[in-house]
């Protein structure tokens, strides 16, 4: 059997486990509902257009050209009464003269005046809402989704290795295909997960009626961050092999894995911490650990040229290939050594394999 | 055949294993014994390719192992392992297919040897819910899943209850009968004395012996005899030629210089009356072992 084929079965065995495990289960449908709710609940709370009554057919018209709700009705009088009973916004009475319980309402002002001619110098600029949350739930869903795949990778190892069934897997297969089975079953669910909430927020954002300035930056900057996080996956995924692999206990595994910890946790607060410093950001953007965050947030704000996500995108390959090779080596330098935790220095060194 | 040859193996500065060859035949048991600490697993971990060689290779039939031959190999490592979390049945499937079988031949070879195994109606609970019995026998099964042509065991029999050392018993001879070599190791030394065709003595990381049985048998056999008589046999210390080994009352075992005739001592015996039994003592295993390994 080839090293491809044995691979394969080690993938289909790592993705059956994984769909009847909890905690995968959980986390997606954490992540679903919690983009849901970030995209469709702030429409919902707004509660759509405003609602305006009117009895003047002429200016119902010019209200219904600035996208309000507008409800005709017989006279003043009527126009005033359902504003009072709360089933309209603001009323438009004659004089024009609007109406309104508390808050002055701006759009049914605005669409009954003659605005000045506005030039908006910086077209880019966005919502300091969306400014805020966006970068956060990008670094958010990378470090999450990115940390518990990661440590799954580790624990399945780990449990291999503490079972010692790893001896009769060996035994039969390269270590190779082992590995790389792992890898790319555990890299292929964590796409899925950040894939469907890549969806449903694309999807949520559209229903939710955002505005349509705001999709042409969320778009690009969404698609960057799913093909950003599968490299940025996988360049990690040997190593997080590699560390289950150095540790004999699933005890042990906290402390073997720390520097991988650290690679997925910095980039998340350097992001949160700089994300208004465009210059550390654009070096964030091209350090391999922290570009899949840094790099979308700045397609987002629309920092990023073109061509600076694709040359961003070609030094992670590099380093995850040299990375894979890493955590190759670490793996197979550690995973039949079962007396206690392994180094790194001895993981480097030994290969213990025939 | 399989063949050890001239392999050795050290762990830092601590040659583990110097210089091991033996080999073990088709169709026959061979038992692998030495003392803890002999080299026994690290022997067996070279075969499987778990464990790389110093120096020496391990060959089947002349051909040095490869990754497909091993494949063809059924292992069964001295510390024990599944998957706790996943069923019996689902683990020697993935084991089968891991080993090269096709999904269709794996499910087929699953059931029917965990039914063999007496495992049938557990098959779709998960490892660590079965005694440990239960699963030292899902062990068994992830060793043979893929019919494999060459079995090696460290320690098959620890652990296993009576019902199922006899079901292992079983499962190695047809295993053997097939034409396999069947190399497994056991520090219950009776066990491997009823069982094994051949045998392989490891101590201090080198053979001390190897061999059939019955060979190992001779070789070892001082010329050493029991004489059971009716009255006191103390008479036998002043006998020529005898340095006796024990005596209890009418029951004796003495050894024979070489050159003397133990005619002549039975002789003697019937002179001073009836004697009961006289005969050769055969070394058992456990006194051959003793012996070789000092």
């Amino acid at each position: 059997m080839s090293t491809y084929t044995a691979a394969k079965v080690v993938a289909a065995r790592e993705i059956k486990v994984k769909l009847r495990d909890k905690t995968f289960l959980f986390s997606t449908a954490f992540f679903l509902l919690f983009s849901i709710a970030v995209t469709v609940l702030p429409a919902i709370f707004s509660g759509g257009p405003t609602t305006v009554a009117v009895a003047d057919q002429a200016t119902a018209t010019v209200l219904q050209q600035a996208d309000l709700e507008v409800r005709v009705v017989a006279d003043d009088a009527a126009a005033e009464k359902l504003l009072r009973d709360g089933d309209v916004d603001a009323a438009v009475i004659a004089g024009p003269e609007v109406l309104a319980m508390q808050d002055r309402p701006g759009d049914v002002v605005s669409a009954l005046s003659t605005a000045p001619p506005v030039r908006i110098l910086d077209p880019n600029a966005v919502d300091p809402f969306l400014a805020y949350i966006v970068p956060f739930a990008l670094a958010f869903v990378f470090f999450f989704t990115s940390f518990l795949f990661g440590l799954q990778i580790a624990q399945s190892v780990t449990e291999e290795k503490q079972t010692r069934i790893v001896e009769i897997l060996v035994a039969s297969v390269p270590t190779r295909a082992l590995l790389a089975g792992k890898v790319a079953a555990l890299s292929l669910l964590a796409f899925v997960q950040v894939a469907l909430i890549a969806i449903v927020t694309l999807v949520g954002s559209r229903l939710a009626g955002l505005d349509s300035g705001v999709l042409r930056l969320l778009e690009p900057t969404i698609g960057w961050f799913v093909a950003f996080f599968v490299v940025g996956f996988v360049m990690l995924a040997a190593l997080w092999a590699g560390v289950g692999a150095m540790a004999s206990r699933p005890e042990e595994l906290s402390s073997s894995s720390q520097p991988v910890q650290m690679a997925v946790m910095l980039p998340f607060f350097a992001v949160i911490f700089f994300g208004e410093n465009d210059l550390v950001m654009r070096v964030l953007s091209y350090v391999p650990i922290s570009a899949p965050v840094a790099m979308p947030v700045r397609v987002f704000t629309g920092d990023a040229a073109l061509w600076e996500p694709l040359v961003s995108l070609v030094i992670m390959a590099a380093t995850a290939a040299l990375l894979l090779a890493v955590g190759t080596r670490i793996y197979e330098g550690s995973l039949l050594r079962t007396n206690g935790k392994t180094s790194w220095a001895t993981a480097w060194r030994s290969r213990t394999t025939g | 055949m399989l063949n050890v040859d001239s392999v050795s193996r050290s762990f830092g500065d601590r040659a583990v294993l110097k210089n091991v060859s033996f080999s073990v035949g088709g169709g026959k048991l061979t038992g692998f014994v030495g003392a803890n600490g002999a080299g026994k697993t690290t022997t067996m971990r070279i075969i499987l390719g778990v464990l790389a060689a110093d120096t020496g290779e391990v060959t089947l039939g002349g051909t040095p192992l490869t990754r497909e031959i091993r494949q063809r190999f059924g292992y069964m490592p001295e510390e024990r392992g599944l998957y706790p979390k996943m069923t019996v049945h689902d683990q020697i499937v993935y084991l089968g297919r891991l080993h090269g079988l096709s999904s269709a031949a794996a499910e087929e070879r699953t059931g029917k040897l965990l039914d063999r195994l007496g495992l049938g109606e557990r098959a779709g609970e998960k490892l660590e819910k079965l005694s440990l019995g239960n699963q030292q026998r899902a062990q068994v099964a992830a060793a043979l899943v893929h019919d494999p042509e060459v079995l090696v065991l460290d320690e098959p029999f620890s652990g296993l209850d009576p019902i199922a050392v006899e079901t292992m018993v079983e499962v190695l001879r047809d295993r053997a009968a097939s034409g396999a070599p069947v190399l497994f190791s056991s520090h219950q030394l009776e066990l491997v004395e009823r069982l094994c065709d051949d045998l392989v003595i490891i101590a201090g990381g080198t053979i001390a012996a190897a061999g059939d049985r019955a060979t190992l048998r001779a070789q070892h056999a001082v010329p050493r005899y029991q004489l059971q008589v009716d009255a006191d046999a103390g008479w036998l210390r002043d006998q020529p030629g005898v340095t006796l080994i024990d005596l209890d009352g009418a029951r004796a075992v003495f050894d024979l210089e070489p050159g003397f005739d133990d005619q002549k001592v039975l002789h003697a015996a019937l002179e001073r009356g009836p004697v009961r039994a006289f005969g050769p003592v055969v070394p058992t295993l456990t006194e051959i072992f003793r012996e070789v390994i000092r």
